[in-house]
C-alpha cells in the first residue's frame, strides 16, 4: 500500500481521499466488539463504577494525600532497611536456586549422557533425565506467590517464607532453561572429550562450560533481576520488604508513604534493570 | 576475561595468578561473593524452624491435609467459573494493555528523522513506570477505586501491561524496516505531503502490526499466569478463590484450586508451544 499507486491527480487536487478497505475495517471492528461482550461481562468490567460519586471521592482523597511524600529520618531508615532486605531475598533465594538447578541440569542435559554417545540412550538414564525435567517443570509452574502462601503457613511469616518460595520457583526455571542452553550449543568437544575416557564432569567443567558461561551468566543475571520484582511482589503475603511496607501504608490509606514506596521500588527496579543490562553487555 | 600480558622472553608457564588488581572478573566474583553473603548474614534466616523435624512433621501434616481434594460437582463448577474468570480477566486486560500501549508508543518513537519528538522522553518514563510497578501491586492500589473483584484485576494486568507493550511497540515502530535507499512507504508518503496520522495508519502501523501481533500473544501467555495469582489481593479470579479458601483452613477446597492452577498454566504452556512451533515451521 504504497503512495506511489495513489493517483497523482487525486492527491493534487486535494480531491476526497476514499479508503479501499472501509467496509472490511468496519465489519471486524464491529465482530471484536462482540466477542469482546462476554469478556467484559465475566470480569465484571464496569468502568464507570469509577466515576460514581464514593469512589471517585476516595479514589481522590488518597491520590491527593500522595504529596506531600513522608520522608522523615525514621521512615527513610526503615524504607533503607526493607529495600536492602527486599534485594537480599532475591539474592538470598537465586543462590539458593542455584544449589538446586545445578545439580538438576547436569541430571537432565543429555548432551553428558555416555550411553547416547553410541546410539540410543539406556532405558533407566532416559526415565531418570525425564523424571528431573518434569520435577522442574512442575516447580517452575507453580507461582512464587503461591509457594510463598504455603510457606508463610509453615514457617512463619517473615523472609525465609519468600526466600525459600524464590529457591523453588527459579530453582525450576534456572534447571530447565539451563539444560535447554547446555543442549542448544556445538556438542563437538563435550563428546570427544567423553569419547576418550574423560569424565562426565570433567567433560563438562572442560568442554560445555566454557562454551556455554556467557549464556548462562547473562540469563542467571536476567534472572536475578526478575528476583528482585517479584520478592516486592512476595512481600504482600507477609514475606517481608518492601512488599509488605507498601502493604500496611495501603491498608492505613497513608498515601505519602505508600508514594515515597512506590517511588523507592521504581528505582530500584530501574537500577536492578541497569546493572543487569550492564553485566549482560560486559559478559557477551 | 584475564588480560593478556606478553612477556619479551617467556620465563616458565606459570598458571595465572589467582587474584590481580587489575582482573575485572576478580574484582566481580569478590563483590558477588560479599553480596550473597552479607545477604545471608542480614536476612536472620530461620533454618532452625525449618530444617528440625517439628517443621518437617508439620509441612507434612500441611500436605497432608491437601488430601483429598474437594470435587463435588458444586464446587468444581465453581471452580470453573473461577477460571474461566481469570482468562477473561487475563484476555480482556491484554487487549486493553494493547490499545493504550499503541497510543502510548506513537507519541514515545521518532518516527522519522525530521520527527521532533517532543513527548518522546516523557512518555517512555510513563511507560517505564507503568511497567516498574507489577501487576500485584497496581492491583492492591486500584482495589481502593475499584472495589474487590475481577475488575480491579483486570485494570491491574492492563496497566503494567501497556508499559511493557508500549515499550516494545515504540521500538519495533523506530526500527521499522525500510526499503532500499534508507526510505520506506513512510518516508514515500511524508514527501507526498500526506500528514502524520495518515502516514501512521497507511504506512507504520501496516509494516509493524505482524510484530505487535506476536508481541501481544506472548505477554497474552504471560498474564494468563499473571491473573491466576493476583487475586491473591482480592482482585478476581482463581488466586481470590485461594486465598479466601485458605485463609479459613479449607484444605480440600484449596487443593482442587491449585490443581487448576497447575492444570490451566501446563494447558497454556502446551498451546503456546505448539502454536509456536506450528509458526516456526
Amino acid at each position: 500500500m504504497s503512495a506511489t499507486q495513489l493517483p497523482q491527480a487525486q492527491l493534487a487536487s486535494g480531491g476526497k481521499l476514499r479508503d479501499p478497505d472501509f467496509s472490511s475495517r468496519v465489519f471486524w471492528l464491529v465482530l471484536a466488539i462482540l466477542l469482546l461482550w462476554p469478556l467484559g461481562v465475566a470480569t465484571e468490567f464496569r468502568p464507570w463504577v469509577l466515576w460514581e460519586p464514593d469512589n471517585r471521592k476516595v479514589t481522590l482523597d488518597f491520590l491527593a494525600s500522595f504529596w506531600p511524600l513522608v520522608y522523615d529520618a525514621e521512615f527513610m531508615h526503615m524504607v533503607a532497611r526493607e529495600t536492602w532486605r527486599t534485594v537480599a531475598m532475591a539474592t538470598a533465594g537465586v543462590t539458593l536456586a542455584l544449589v538446586l538447578a545445578v545439580p538438576m541440569c547436569l541430571m537432565a542435559t543429555r548432551v553428558l549422557s555416555l550411553s547416547a554417545l553410541s546410539g540410543r540412550m539406556n532405558r533407566w538414564p532416559a526415565v531418570m533425565r525425564w523424571f528431573v525435567r518434569a520435577t522442574l517443570i512442575v516447580l517452575r509452574s507453580i507461582p512464587e506467590l503461591v509457594w510463598a502462601l504455603v510457606f508463610v503457613r509453615v514457617v512463619g511469616l517473615g523472609p525465609t517464607a519468600g526466600v525459600l518460595a524464590i529457591a523453588l520457583t527459579y530453582g525450576g526455571m534456572l534447571g530447565k532453561v539451563y539444560a535447554e542452553i547446555l543442549e542448544s550449543g556445538e556438542s563437538h568437544a563435550t563428546h570427544t572429550l567423553m569419547r576418550n575416557g574423560s569424565g562426565r564432569l570433567q567433560a563438562f567443567v572442560y568442554a560445555l562450560l566454557p562454551s556455554h558461561a556467557a549464556e548462562l551468566a547473562s540469563y542467571t543475571v536476567y534472572r536475578w533481576e526478575c528476583a528482585i520484582r517479584s520478592s516486592v511482589v512476595l512481600g504482600f503475603v507477609g514475606a517481608g520488604g518492601l512488599g509488605q511496607q507498601l502493604d500496611n501504608s495501603m491498608k492505613m490509606f497513608n498515601g505519602g508513604e505508600v508514594a515515597t514506596l512506590l517511588l523507592v521500588f521504581i528505582a530500584l527496579v530501574a537500577l536492578a534493570d541497569h546493572v543487569s543490562a550492564w553485566l549482560r553487555r560486559a559478559l557477551s | 576475561m584475564m588480560p593478556t600480558r606478553d612477556a619479551a622472553n617467556l620465563p616458565y608457564k606459570l598458571p595465572p595468578p589467582l587474584f590481580d588488581a587489575r582482573c575485572r572478573a576478580c574484582w566481580f566474583t569478590l563483590a558477588l561473593l560479599v553480596l550473597v553473603i552479607a545477604s545471608f548474614v542480614s536476612l536472620d534466616l530461620d533454618w532452625t524452624s525449618f530444617a528440625s523435624l517439628e517443621a518437617g512433621r508439620s509441612m507434612y501434616r500441611f500436605m497432608a491435609e491437601f488430601f483429598p481434594p474437594d470435587i463435588s460437582p458444586k464446587f468444581v463448577s465453581k471452580v470453573v467459573s473461577a477460571a474461566w474468570e481469570t482468562l477473561a480477566m487475563s484476555a480482556l486486560g491484554t487487549i486493553m494493555a494493547a490499545v493504550l500501549g499503541l497510543a502510548l508508543a506513537v507519541p514515545a518513537s521518532r518516527m522519522s528523522k525530521q520527527d521532533a519528538a517532543w513527548l518522546r522522553s516523557p512518555t517512555r518514563w510513563l511507560l517505564n513506570a507503568l511497567r516498574a510497578i507489577p501487576e500485584l501491586v497496581w492491583a492492591a492500589l486500584l482495589l481502593i477505586s475499584a472495589g474487590l473483584g475481577p475488575m480491579a484485576g483486570t485494570l491491574a494486568l492492563a496497566l503494567h501491561t501497556s508499559g511493557v507493550l508500549g515499550r516494545l511497540f515504540a521500538e519495533a515502530m523506530e526500527n521499522i524496516p525500510t526499503g532500499p535507499g534508507d526510505a520506506g512507504p513512510g518516508d514515500a508518503l511524508r514527501t507526498q505531503g500526506v500528514g502524520p496520522l495518515r502516514v501512521f495508519a497507511y504506512a507504520t502501523l501496516p509494516q509493524v502490526l505482524p510484530q505487535l501481533m506476536s508481541y501481544t500473544l506472548y505477554r497474552w501467555e504471560n498474564n494468563i499466569r499473571a491473573a491466576a495469582v493476583l487475586g491473591v489481593v482480592g482482585a478476581g479470579g482463581l488466586g481470590q478463590m485461594l486465598s479466601f479458601n485458605m485463609g479459613l483452613f479449607l484444605m480440600n477446597k484449596t487443593a482442587t484450586i491449585l490443581g487448576a492452577m497447575l492444570l490451566m498454566v501446563a494447558c497454556v504452556d502446551v498451546l503456546s508451544f505448539a502454536l509456536r512451533r506450528w509458526l516456526n515451521r
